[in-house]
């Protein structure tokens, strides 16, 4: 098969891959770490954030994508795409203990290498970062830095710290220099409580909390300084929600030009910093029902502000129609094509 | 050469018709100024410990904030004590030259939500109760107190409101949003069973110390992150209340969030009402999508307002949160307060301005 133009190709920047069980890491640990998960029983370590484990919020003609035929059926064939990048979520980024992190993290991305992007060409990575050690989540990323199918590093939404901390700077340094965009994925450690008031109820609460998660997230990176540290930085926000981004940016905004002596290597307003190193999914956009309001919102937040995605296997629409937004075949170009080559820089080196 | 006129900040315009201001902050003229309404015991508590909150400064919030008591650098008190100590002062800047008909007063000083000592708590929101009565609500009929409870035992608060209920110069109850569990979990309920019976809306103003981190992901690291974050406690709190079916059980309680803002409530809305749609098997107490609550049993404050670039967007979120939602609010004397002639940055109809600067409060707060 002739492969597309580049100008022509549909890229969809947010699909999940689901890891079964610490089981299918054992052949990439080493002696030590073999022994101790297969003595322990170190496994099913899935995340109780990630949204993928609720059987409602899946789509009933999906299932998990625990391996390469199942993406291929779902999503790759149906949609058209000639390129989807993959993210993983599990206990490797959650673990409390830093080597164990370190070495299941490795194992994650050798598994993701082997038995996806291996598997087939149009599939690229997210490499799983063990952010509770930031200097070895660094070594992670130059680990991977030869291998161009990685177009991305993950990080989740809540962890030890803040974002933003100068701590995990060495991530944001890596990153930078080997053009990996930095993901940060709906999903946390809960090493604090999703709310600022503490622990809701319901799961569905601490889904509906995780885009104030993702927008303080967001902050943090802008007032410490790490835009500023790194021009080149790209951050996507995956499975964060869409429509909250106007409304937080004329608050940020507000705050920066009332609070700007607390931060004063910000020289741009919050707005500006976002508009040239932010991107977010489409999915879910979590908009009105009404196409012309959607609309109307996509223009407050920017087409160039969106990377086209299906979220798969998570329930976010129906039929094969991924876009909330009808007949604008321009606009959708821009979000499946033109938007992710500006964004992932690798994965623009790599076809051009 | 351009002449640029002197902006008329505080002349109010002829044409106006008054203004309801939601959100007035009072503070004692001292440390002392509680201890006739405290008994004994209290008053001496108050002298040797003090509060007991989640937080590593006995003194001060957790993050340095942007000016001393946050408040305006103009807005010291000419006869002495901290801004908004002095009723004749507050008159003389604030009240008579915006042309305030009714003012909302909100006492945050003692941090009496989030208290650790119940005991102190609730003979804190006693003595909050009656120093409002007697220092400003007795000697200013323009002013309006926000009745104050320790939520955290909610016997007492729910006691604290069968005290003061009727005197209607008390027009709501406060609670923090930064609650040391979310506000909809089921012991909080008697105090919203108690609002209702009253038919005393909340009064949700944006604070507390609830011990939790300020976000999701952790502790950040400056005030600009923390005031953000506390402002999410309106989400936190809108989420909780809807999604664990306090509206439900209480389908005429109102709600009025204070200094949290409004154009995050749209969004967060349809967000709210995706995930009900896969989710609503886990919580089937809730019959309607979790907007119908939200636009039924909420209202908003307008400080700090939202300022977008474009400024059609602001008449927009309007559209989107309801007109008759937002009731006008200053937050003085606070740094960041809004100033009636230069808050809004849309041009109003005299119609629109009328509504949200005072006769949504007038219907909300039943004056």
């Amino acid at each position: 098969m002739l492969q597309p133009l580049v100008s022509e190709k549909k890229i969809d920047c947010d699909i999940h891959i689901t890891l079964p069980s610490t089981a299918k890491l054992v052949p990439y640990l080493d002696d030590y770490w073999r022994e101790q998960v297969t003595t322990r029983g170190i496994d099913r370590l899935e995340l109780t954030s990630d949204i993928s484990n609720i059987g409602p919020a899946i789509r009933p003609d999906w299932k998990l994508g625990a391996d390469v035929q199942t993406i291929q059926n779902a999503v790759l064939d149906r949609f058209g795409t000639d390129i989807a990048i993959c993210n993983c979520m599990y206990g490797a980024q959650a673990v409390y203990n830093a080597d164990l992190a370190v070495a299941l993290c490795r194992a994650m991305n050798d598994w993701m290498a082997d038995e996806f992007l291996s598997k087939d060409e149009r599939l690229r990575g997210s490499v799983v970062l063990p952010w509770q050690h930031p200097q070895k989540a660094a070594e992670e990323i130059e680990r991977r830095a030869a291998d161009r199918r990685f177009v991305q590093v993950s990080l989740l939404a809540g962890g030890d710290t803040p974002l933003g901390r100068r701590a995990l700077w060495p991530i944001y340094a890596a990153a930078e220099a080997h053009g990996f965009a930095v993901g940060i994925q709906a999903g946390t450690a809960y090493r604090f409580a999703p709310w600022t008031n503490g622990w809701p109820s319901y799961h569905i609460e601490d889904q509906v909390s995780q885009s104030v998660g993702i927008q303080s997230q967001l902050l943090s990176m802008i007032t410490e300084g790490v835009f500023e540290e790194f021009p080149k930085l790209k951050v996507v926000l995956t499975d964060s929600g869409v429509t909250w981004l106007p409304p937080f940016l004329w608050r940020i905004d507000k705050l920066w030009r009332g609070l700007r002596m607390e931060v004063p290597w910000l020289k741009r307003s919050p707005s500006e910093i976002v508009s040239q190193h932010v991107r977010m999914t489409l999915q879910p956009f979590d908009g009105p029902d009404d196409a012309q309001l959607v609309q109307e919102l996509v223009e407050q937040i920017g087409e160039h502000m969106l990377l086209f995605s299906t979220d798969y296997p998570r329930w976010n629409f129906d039929g094969a129609d991924a876009a909330p937004l009808k007949g604008q075949p321009e606009l959708m170009r821009k979000l499946r094509t033109e938007n992710p080559f500006e964004t992932y820089a690798r994965l623009r080196e790599d076809l051009t | 050469m351009t002449v640029i006129e002197s902006p008329q900040t505080g002349v109010a315009k002829k044409a106006d018709t008054g203004i309801i201001d939601c959100d007035i902050h009072p503070l004692p003229k001292n440390a002392k100024s509680l201890h006739p309404y405290l008994p004994k015991r209290w008053q001496e508590h108050a002298e040797h410990f003090g509060g007991h909150l989640r937080q590593p400064f006995i003194h001060t919030t957790q993050y340095p904030r942007s000016a001393p008591l946050i408040c305006r650098r103009d807005a010291w008190p000419p006869s002495g004590g901290p801004p908004g100590s002095d009723l004749d002062f507050m008159r003389e800047q604030h009240l008579d030259p915006f042309n305030i008909i009714n003012g909302i007063l909100i006492p945050l000083f003692s941090n009496v939500a989030s208290e650790r000592n119940l005991d102190y708590a609730n003979a804190l929101a006693t003595a909050h109760n009656d120093w409002q009565v007697s220092e400003w609500l007795d000697k200013e009929p323009r002013l309006r107190g926000t009745l104050v409870v320790s939520q955290d035992d909610p016997a007492a608060a729910v006691k604290e409101i069968e005290r003061c209920a009727r005197d209607k110069r008390f027009v709501q109850i406060m609670l923090a949003p930064r609650s040391s569990e979310p506000l909809g979990r089921q012991r909080y309920w008697p105090i919203f069973e108690a609002a209702e019976a009253h038919d005393l809306p909340l009064g949700i103003h944006s604070y507390g110390v609830g011990g939790n981190a300020s976000t999701a992901g952790g502790w950040p690291s400056f005030y600009m992150d923390e005031h953000y974050a506390t402002t999410m406690g309106g989400p936190a709190t809108m989420s909780s209340m809807v999604l664990e079916g306090v509206l439900e059980r209480f389908p005429k309680l109102r709600v009025v969030l204070v200094e949290i803002g409004f154009a995050w409530v749209p969004s967060f809305m349809w967000r709210m009402d995706r995930l009900w749609e896969r989710m609503r098997g886990e919580i089937p107490h809730l019959v309607h999508p979790p907007s119908h609550y939200v636009k039924r049993n909420f209202w908003y404050t307008t400080q700090p307002m939202e300022e977008p670039s474009r400024p059609n967007d602001l008449r927009r979120t309007f559209d989107w949160v309801g007109w008759d939602k937002l009731l006008f609010s200053t937050d003085y004397p606070h740094w960041d307060q809004d100033d009636p002639a230069y808050a809004f940055n849309v041009k109003l109809t005299p119609a629109e301005r009328r509504q949200i600067c005072r006769e949504n409060a007038e219907g909300f707060y039943r004056f």
